[in-house]
Formats: C-alpha cells, structure tokens, sequence
C-alpha cells in the first residue's frame, strides 16, 4: 500500500483523535464490574461441632465435589452453623480459622510414642498404641490402686492416672468416656464436654 | 464474564454522558454497624476475613502490643487497632475495627483514572474490580479513611469488599457472622441506624454522655458505622478521622480540572475543523511543475 506524507498525516492525526476521545471517557464502556463468584454454591456442607473449648460452638464445613465417586473430597472453608443454638452461626479466631487446622502440617494425624529417654517421636500403629496404654494402666492400677480408706471405707479409688478426653462429642460417646474411667475407678476425668 | 447485575449506581472515570448500568437501583441500602462498646477485640472478624476471602497474611512479629498485622495491607483487609487512653486517672481501652467504610460518596471511586476498576452498588458497596485496576494508587490518595493499600506482586489495590459475593446471594459478611459477642451488625442501613440510636441511649445511661453514631456526613455517610462511648472525639479511636473529607485537590482534579482540560481538547478539535471548512487545507505549492515549466 502507497501512502503519501499528507495521508500518513491524515492517519496519525485521526488515530490521536479516536484515542483521545476514547482516554476522556466518550467510549461506550462494557460494564465488566461483576462480583465475585459465590464459592460455596455446590460445595458439600457438613455439620460438626467445634473442636477447641467446652462451648462447643457449631460449624458448617464445606468441601470441594459434590460427592461424585471419583473425587477425593477436601475441606476449603469452615464458618459457623446459624442454626445452633449454643453459636448461632458464631465463631471465635480460633473457630474462625479452623480451616487452616485441618490441613496444618503440624496436626497429629496417628499414635506417636516418645520412649523413655529418647528424643525422637516415633510412629506407631493404633493396635499398638491401645495395648500400650492398656499395659500401662493394668501395671499402674494393680499397683496403687486404693481398696478402702484410713477408716477401713470401700472407696475403689484409682488415684495415680487422670483421664483427659478431648473434642466435643455427643452425650452417647461421653457417656462411654466416663463409664470408661469410673470403671477403673479413675477420679481425675476431664472432658472438653466437661462431663 | 460479565454477570448483568446492572446496579452500579457508580463506576470510576466513566462519563456521566453515558453512565453503568443502573436500571436495577430499588434496592435497600446495607450497612454494617460496629458498636466499639461491646467489642472485646478477639479478631474472630479478622480472621474470618482471611479465610471467606482466601488471603493468609504472612506470619509477623510482635511488636509489643496486640495489633497484628500493625496496618492494614493488600491481604488484611480488615485490622483490629487498639489504643489505651488514660483520663482522670482511669484506664480505657478502646478497640476499634479498622476496614472500608464504604462511603456514599467514594473519595476512592472519585480519584481513579480508570474506566470501571471501582464501582459502587445500589445497595451501598463500593467494589474494587481488578481486571479494570490500573495500580496507580490514585484511591489510596482518595481515601479519607486510608484504607486501600497496592500489593506490589500485582500492581493492583485491595480492600474490604464487605463481602459483596455474600451479600450478592442473600448472606452477611463473613466478619458479621462470626462476631461472638454481637459487636458487628448487618441490615439494612435504616435499620442499623435504629439499632445504633437504642445503644447510644444505653450507654449515655451509662455514664458516656459524648456516645454516638458515626456516619460522616463529609463522604454522604458510610455503609460502615460505628457506635462510640466518645463520639465527640474519634480520633482517640487509632485516629478515626473527626471530619473526613475527600482531599481538596482530589475535588479541583476531577471536578474542575478534567472538565475544563476535556473541554479544552474539545475546543481545539472544534477550532481545527472550523478552519478547515472555513479556510480549507493548505495547499503545497507545486513545487515539480514549476521545476518542469
């Protein structure tokens, strides 16, 4: 294509004049403002309750899939339940971040035991674990185990293990948490359910 | 993607000849209302901030007093600040949740340069769109309130959206919803209002005589308001601005300077063209022809 000096001119000066127009806001704009996207549309919702303190506050856990087989699901956003009547729908920082607690690295994910004089934590199977634990009381319970009092009282006192149940559970599980210690005749029990 | 949510009462250097899409502006104005008094400063609000809009702020330092991060930034978009005043020999300490007010008259919006990269909703909230953002940094300037801040990793400007795709489907803000002890409110801003006068008569029964709204009438009011025992002095509040006002110079750029220039370029087009009709090109004298004759 020819172009003269008095058409290059004539182009130059048409191309300034359109984008000047355009820089003063004469362009008819496409409205591109939107929101963002709701990300909790189809995420899978679940009920739980808090695991922290004995408030025991309710959650809604919401992970990606909308339980297709093949999906592996994971948790991505956690907020409080409005329908439960202890929270109504209310969290504290620690319930309101909970989500980065599911996936922290540092979280305990199986048994662990430190051996006397080590300073390793070594992994160690539940089966193992439970029948450790289970040697453990066996041994400290036949050993202090109070029968009766200085005034000859039945007392089935076990005062040297506490048991220390964790997460808010439902009245079933605690139940069970303390028919557990009281079996053993255990006296220190405490419970996030504070039962 | 662009959803025709057709509601923005308001949208950054857009000529008023051809304004946003509106046609949808019957809604009710939203507001969030902060009563400092109950507040007990436990950052629930912060964080859940950070997890409904998936920003992690870096893991800081302590500085020796409880605001944490110290500001604002492009990833806290929502900061608890904390101020301890001394007064006839009594300790108070005031506690204030720092974010966007979400102005009626946006000192953000009225600043920016670029076409569509703030907008303002019908029901109040006034948006950030980053696809528009230019990171110019002309709403930091804007802001009565400093909030906006640039995040270097993308040149663009962040802030509370007041969580405009929870409200979009019916929600409240994730920091609404999670305030334990009820010391941030969400509704209609009519309603807030009410709210906000029942808790300024409990608290002049109180004994805090100065208690009171605020929502400045220097930016059109806020969808952000706060109730405070000492109304009558914001600034002890980590320097909550007595009178916010857009920056004068702000005012004479946008509202004096850019028509008068827009005018001006107008004027010479027209000049131009005048002549052009009136006297016609200038015609370049043959220079070839006079060589050949």
């Amino acid at each position: 294509m020819q172009v003269t000096r008095r058409q290059f001119f004539k182009i130059c000066s048409g191309g300034m004049a359109g984008t000047t127009l355009a820089t003063l806001g004469f362009a008819p704009g496409a409205a591109l403002a939107d929101v963002r996207a709701y990300k909790l549309l189809r995420a899978r919702e679940t009920r739980n309750t808090c695991p922290y303190c004995s408030v025991g506050c309710g959650l809604l856990m919401y992970s990606r899939s909308d339980g297709a087989g093949n999906v592996k699901e994971s948790i991505f956003h956690i907020e409080g339940d409005p329908d439960h009547p202890v929270s109504r729908g209310a969290l504290c920082p620690k319930g309101a971040g909970l989500v980065d607690f599911v996936h922290s690295q540092d979280r305990l994910r199986y048994p662990e035991v430190r051996e006397a004089g080590s300073k390793e934590w070594k992994r160690i199977s539940w089966e193992e674990a439970l029948d450790r634990i289970a040697r453990h009381i066996k041994n400290d319970r036949d050993a202090n185990f109070v029968e009766r009092n200085a005034s000859g009282v039945t007392v089935n006192r076990y005062n040297t293990t506490g048991l220390f149940a964790c997460t808010a559970t439902s009245n079933e599980a605690g139940y069970l948490t303390l028919k557990l210690a009281r079996s053993l005749g255990m006296v220190s029990v405490d419970h996030v359910a504070r039962i | 993607m662009t959803l025709q949510s057709q509601d923005y009462l308001e949208r950054s250097a857009t000529n008023a000849l051809r304004p946003p899409p509106q046609a949808r502006d019957a809604q009710l104005e939203v507001a969030k209302l902060i009563d400092v008094s109950i507040c007990i400063g436990c950052k629930a609000c912060q964080v859940a901030c950070s997890g409904w809009n998936d920003t992690r702020e870096e893991v800081g330092f302590n500085h020796g007093k409880l605001d944490n991060p110290l500001n604002l930034t492009p990833k806290t978009w929502t900061v608890m600040r904390y101020n301890e005043i001394e007064e006839n020999g009594k300790l108070q300490w005031l506690i204030r949740k720092d974010g966007c007010m979400h102005c009626s008259e946006p000192g953000c919006l009225k600043a920016c340069p670029s076409p569509g990269a703030i907008v303002k909703h019908a029901n109040g909230i006034v948006d950030f769109v980053s696809e528009n953002c230019i990171g110019c940094g002309y709403c930091i300037a804007g802001c009565p309130f400093d909030v906006p801040r640039l995040n270097e990793k993308d040149k663009r400007v962040y802030k509370c959206t007041l969580c405009v795709d929870r409200v979009s489907v019916g929600q409240e803000p994730a920091c609404v919803k999670t305030c334990p002890t009820g010391a941030i409110r969400f509704g209609t801003k009519e309603d807030m209002k009410k709210l906000a006068e029942d808790r300024v008569e409990e608290l002049k029964s109180r004994g805090f005589q100065n208690a009171g709204l605020y929502d400045p009438e220097g930016v059109g009011g806020t969808h952000v308001m706060y109730v405070l025992h000492h109304a009558d002095r914001p600034e002890l509040y980590s320097g909550l601005p007595k009178d916010p006002k857009i920056s004068p110079l702000v005012g004479f750029w946008k509202g004096i300077f850019k028509p008068l220039v827009a005018a001006g370029f107008a004027a010479t087009f027209a000049a131009a063209a005048l002549h052009y009709m009136a006297v016609g090109p200038v015609k370049p004298e043959d220079h070839e022809e006079e060589e050949k004759a």
